[in-house]
């Protein structure tokens, strides 16, 4: 390529740019929990594709970090590769499907099932960060709310769950209290993933570009699943093991195998899965074919 | 009834650039007591209700308010989130429309439940059995705390208002015209239902109302308004039994007889 050519700034967005994200992280990490609203850009993927988490992603990392994105926990399809691609075209870092390696690691809805450690980075991308937003439509009115800590109406929800089903139905987005502040939505992670945010020793940032705001966890933070005394928010769990690699207590992805009811339960994590049976764990769909193989 | 008067509202003012809204308004609210606001449309009287009741801020004048630990505190110098706080604690509002006032897509439960949850309570057993009782206390059947009010009738949906209202036990409660839309049985009930629980719970109220039966059976005193000026103030029974001014006399006498 010509040195004359105009190219990418590194990580696509220009300084200006990045230093006005930052100082929005900076702020966001002040005040944990709280919506701190940024001039997002137009990025080169549809909203909805994490353009915030991308802006978020492209602001922190140096030529130094090592990426990891994942997509529903699996770092194989189409929205991980891109991002990843991405990333590797325009910041030309380092990319790994390795959890402990990674130095930030940008999700789509899963937290890794291996703890994070100290100085890693995880980056949400987030589609709606307002937790009121489907009980008051006013943006006014909720920014109000979120001011004066009136977060009754939240319980409400949680009421009217117990009221129709008999438990709070709410599986993913379940709203968190941050640092007894703050109410927060931990984007639509499945709530599995919620104790996971309590006290994590990493820095957790959620970016959302089409509604143009930031917010943080910073790390060793207090995060509380609303409930009731008498309902207490429980995590889901799974009466089977992992399919490939038996791992037990890990969130798990049903994956329908054929049109007579066939269907495997599998780590949504995909590292997790593969780390696993490298390790020699064995599930009960690996093992039987094995068997029926000799 | 206390030494002290519960409200005190002085010289409250609201203009709507040159138009008077309501002007130069003095009035003392004891504890337990009903004020009627009465006068025909476009009189002042929502104007002066939402000026009192903070939904409005009025262009003049005050509202002192006696809070629980006693003293009072004017209402426009207290912070936003005080206000707001009161608003769902210590008052209610019962709007003339019970769709403003409810949220008509949750449940009646949560209806009666969201102000106690609003105030910290997390237990959802005793929260349910809370809204249970009150809605035995406005006549709706137990089988229902799970409907939305959309599925009520409007009789239905004014006395879940007033349970939503309640629940938290306010020590004053303002009413925008709470029967207009209602048909006369319904309005009968509805009024029954009001006295009983105004006298059960030893409430103040302040009631706006054009239906000047609905202030003959509600409430103590009444204010009578005309073009933004209250011009007679007194005791129900005399203001509707020996009107002095010509209006209050007029809107006496064109009360239909049947």
């Amino acid at each position: 390529m010509s040195a004359d050519l105009a190219t990418y700034n590194f990580a696509y967005l220009d300084e200006q740019t990045k230093r006005m994200i930052r100082r929005a992280i900076l702020k966001a990490i002040s005040i944990p929990g709280y919506q701190v609203p940024f001039a997002s850009r137009e990025m080169p993927m549809p909203y909805g594709w994490g353009t915030g988490g991308v802006q978020v992603t492209a602001s922190i990392i140096g030529p130094e970090d090592v990426l990891k994105v994942i997509d529903q926990g699996a770092d194989d399809t189409t929205n991980a590769v891109s991002i990843r691609a991405f990333f590797q075209k325009v910041a030309d870092v380092a990319v790994t499907t390795h959890t402990k390696d990674a130095t930030i690691i940008q999700t789509r809805h899963r937290i890794p099932e291996a703890k994070l450690t100290e100085g890693q980075v995880l980056v949400y991308q987030v589609p709606i960060p307002e937790p009121l937003r489907f009980l008051e439509p006013r943006e006014t009115e909720t920014r109000k709310m979120h001011a004066l800590e009136e977060y009754g109406l939240m319980h409400v929800k949680l009421y009217e769950d117990i009221a129709i089903n008999g438990r709070i139905s709410k599986t993913y987005a379940y709203p968190v209290k941050v640092d007894g502040r703050y109410v927060m939505d931990p984007s639509p992670t499945p709530k599995f993933d919620n104790p996971k945010m309590h006290m994590s020793d990493a820095l957790q940032l959620f970016g959302a570009g089409r509604e143009k705001r930031i917010y943080a966890v910073p790390p060793h933070t207090d995060v509380v699943s609303l409930d009731f005394e008498d309902y207490p928010f429980e995590i889901q769990t799974f009466e089977q093991d992992c399919a490939l690699c038996g791992a037990h207590g890990v969130y798990l992805d049903e994956v329908v195998l054929d049109d007579k009811g066939g269907r495997m339960f599998v780590c949504s994590d995909t590292d997790h899965c593969e780390d696993r049976r490298e390790h020699g764990h064995v599930g009960a769909m690996l093992a039987p074919n094995q068997e029926a193989a000799e | 009834m206390s030494d002290n008067p519960l409200l005190k509202v002085s010289g409250v003012s609201k203009f709507y650039g040159s138009r008077i809204g309501c002007k130069d308004v003095n009035f003392e609210l004891w504890p337990g007591e009903v004020l009627a606001i009465v006068g025909e449309s476009g009189s002042g009287k929502t104007t002066l209700l939402n000026c009192i009741s903070t939904r409005l801020l009025p262009t003049a004048g005050s509202v002192e308010y006696r809070m629980r630990d006693g003293n009072f505190r004017d209402l426009y110098h207290m912070s936003e989130a005080e206000r707001r706080f009161l608003m769902r604690t210590d008052w209610g509002f019962v709007h003339q429309n019970p769709a403003d006032g409810l949220r008509m897509t949750v449940s009646a439960g949560a209806n009666v439940g969201e102000r106690l949850m609003a105030v910290g309570d997390r237990h959802y057993g005793k929260i349910r059995e809370t809204a249970t009782d009150w809605l035995g206390r406005v006549e709706i059947s137990a089988d229902r705390i799970d409907d939305q009010p959309r599925a009520f009738s409007g009789g239905m949906r004014q006395r879940l208002q007033i349970a939503r209202n309640l629940v938290t036990g306010p020590r004053l409660v303002f009413m925008d015209e709470p029967t207009g839309g209602l048909d006369v049985s319904v309005q009968a009930r509805l009024l029954d239902l009001v006295r009983g629980l105004v006298n059960d719970l030893g409430l103040a109220a302040i009631v706006v109302t054009h239906d000047l039966a609905v202030a003959r059976l509600l409430s103590h005193r009444m204010m009578v308004m005309k073009d933004g000026f209250v011009i007679e103030h007194g005791l129900t029974d005399r203001v509707l039994d020996d009107p002095r001014e010509p209006y209050t006399q007029l809107l006496v006498s064109s009360i239909l007889q049947v």
